[in-house]
């Protein structure tokens, strides 16, 4: 069984969940490609080329790539589709965005979010926020689908596949890229990082999310997740919402602060290795899921932790 | 222009739902049913479009059950002009669910279709994406704002890092996400009124499309569980245990 694995990039650096990603499409069947769809974008296509058990990376170099608009990626997906018997990609916005279009293209019922390769036609994905685990066969001649990284551990490095380079497929011109704001940050990304310190409602305000959770993510080194309610309040941005509708995680170390863990947001984070949580309702459905919970005042513990990691971090 | 709206009945947003016994799916009977979140943010959508003079009429759809007439109420009574129930019983996947909605399309010639981003109930985060194929169209998904200028639209995306905007030309697919609005409360009266607001009936044989789903269900199970931990006393005593128990910091 042939896979086309969709690499996960900014033009010019390899996402790491496309390395996850690569473990679910190996699960699947061999050879395994990957394209590289964008512009400038060799660097990527070298990285691609090292990771193991990857047979030729494609590499689609041309400005209709360079922002990964859904309609002319969907069109290359599409003329590069008789080669394969599966494409995957990872559940990234930008992979969700294309994958479906793909799917209906070649009249092929897409398997959401797998967390399970049972067979290279059958699957295991959540349903109801993570309530339900589906398995599923698809008996598609081709099979679309998406992974969720968070339960696959990254392919490591060690091939020399070869670059291919691919020509543009035609554009279909419906709709132009009018501009980007990527927040630029030192921090790690939410879902590559090893530990991830979350806020909630009870944080109360955007001043608070940045004058509390951030610092202590900087102390710990981590990335900074957000609960649905504290997005909805315009406490912190879109995409830092960890949840069934945001994003998937599954770090060493979660710290939940004022987060109560409605089932929307533990369905984005209860496969974390270790789980910490405090807040000032002893109630708190995120106790029922913290391996450590601590019950206080989120103003008055998280400048005492970040002065206790200082000390024990020396 | 005319706005379509599809809205999905699916299991309410508060309901944490069970998985039966037999493992042939979860406990839908008796269970709280509502409109999947996302279709209210599309239906809000619509309807402040319309009253900011940039659309004429708004239309649901909705692809389901004789009770998902309720849902379809649902969006009348926030304003929505019409309604259309294509009636099927069982599960309708994305890739049907799409098709049917080419077929609306084609009889409602509609200038823009906003779509959730994703139902609660599968999570598959698909139909809109694949409306958009089926039609040839161009498609926005997980829009934050949408801006509808002479011929197309100017929709900014959330995507991962940050957001993007992007010109659709033509007509469009549209896929809310959570901060696009915040859907407005049916008043009584808009409730009342709703209740003669024309629903016409459709089957997906209207519009020549097999709903037979082409993924098996092979088994749904629990997913696994997770134990509570323990509780501790003070700040100190917590970040001794990641560091000494956990192994984390």
């Amino acid at each position: 069984m042939a896979v086309l694995l969709i690499a996960e990039h900014d033009n010019s650096a390899l996402n790491g969940v496309t390395a996850k990603a690569l473990t679910a499409a190996a699960a699947m069947g061999s050879p395994v490609h990957v394209l590289v769809a964008g512009q400038n974008a060799k660097a990527v296509a070298e990285a691609a080329a090292k990771l193991s058990g990857v047979e030729k990376v494609l590499l689609a170099d041309d400005t209709l790539y360079a922002h990964r608009l859904a309609e002319p990626l969907a069109a290359l997906l599409v003329s590069l589709a008789p080669g394969y018997d599966a494409i995957v990609g990872p559940s990234t916005a930008s992979a969700k965005n294309v994958l479906p279009r793909v799917a209906a293209l070649l009249d092929v019922m897409q398997v959401s979010d797998i967390i399970k390769v049972v067979a290279p036609d059958t699957f295991e994905r959540p349903i109801y926020a993570g309530n339900a685990i589906q398995t599923v066969k698809s008996n598609d001649a081709k099979k679309v689908v998406t992974v969720r990284t968070a339960s696959f551990a990254a392919t490591p490095e060690g091939g020399s596949a070869a670059i291919e380079t691919v020509g543009a497929a035609s554009d279909p011109a419906l709709s132009t890229f009018v501009e980007e704001s990527i927040a630029a940050s030192d921090r790690p990304e939410l879902t590559a990082a090893k530990i991830i310190v979350s806020g909630g409602r009870a944080v109360g305000s955007r001043e608070k999310f940045a004058e509390l959770i951030e610092p202590l993510a900087d102390a710990l080194g981590a990335a900074v997740g957000a609960s649905r309610a504290a997005v909805d309040a315009g406490y912190a941005p879109n995409d830092w919402q960890v949840g069934q509708t945001g994003k998937v995680v599954a770090p060493e170390l979660y710290v939940a602060l004022g987060i109560s863990g409605a089932i929307q947001h533990l369905a984005g984070m209860k496969d974390s290795k270790v789980i910490v949580a405090v807040n000032k309702d002893e109630e708190a459905p995120i106790f029922q899921v913290a391996d450590y919970g601590l019950v206080g005042d989120i103003n008055t513990v998280i400048p005492e932790l970040k002065a206790e990691i200082a000390k024990v971090k020396g | 222009m005319k706005i379509l709206v599809p809205v999905k009945r699916v299991v309410d947003y508060n309901v944490k739902v069970r998985v039966k016994s037999d493992g042939s799916g979860v406990e839908l009977a008796n269970v709280k049913m509502s409109m999947n979140p996302f279709d209210e943010i599309a239906v809000e959508e619509a309807l402040r479009l319309k009253e900011a003079g940039k659309a004429t009429e708004v239309i649901a759809v909705s692809i389901g059950p004789a009770q998902a007439s309720e849902t379809l109420r649902t969006a009348l009574a926030m304003g929505a002009d019409r309604g259309i129930l294509v009636k099927t019983d069982g599960v309708v996947e994305p890739l049907a669910v799409a098709k049917i909605l080419k077929g609306v399309v084609g009889e409602e010639a509609p200038g823009l279709v906003i779509l959730g981003k994703q139902a609660i109930d599968d999570d598959c985060n698909q139909t809109g994406q694949m409306l958009a194929a089926l039609l040839g169209w161009p498609q926005a998904t997980f829009a934050s704002k949408v801006v509808v200028e002479d011929g197309g639209a100017l929709v900014t995306r959330e995507i991962d890092g940050g957001l993007q905007t992007l010109k659709l030309n033509g007509p469009a697919i549209v896929t809310t996400d959570l901060r696009l609005n915040e859907p407005r409360y049916a008043s009584l009266p808009n409730i009342m009124k709703a209740k003669k607001k024309p629903i016409a009936e459709k089957t997906p044989a209207d519009y020549g499309v097999d709903v037979a789903p082409r993924l098996e269900v092979l088994k749904t199970a629990e997913p696994a569980g997770r134990k509570a931990g323990v509780k501790v006393g003070s700040v100190a005593e917590l970040v001794a245990k990641l560091k000494d128990e956990a192994g984390v910091i």
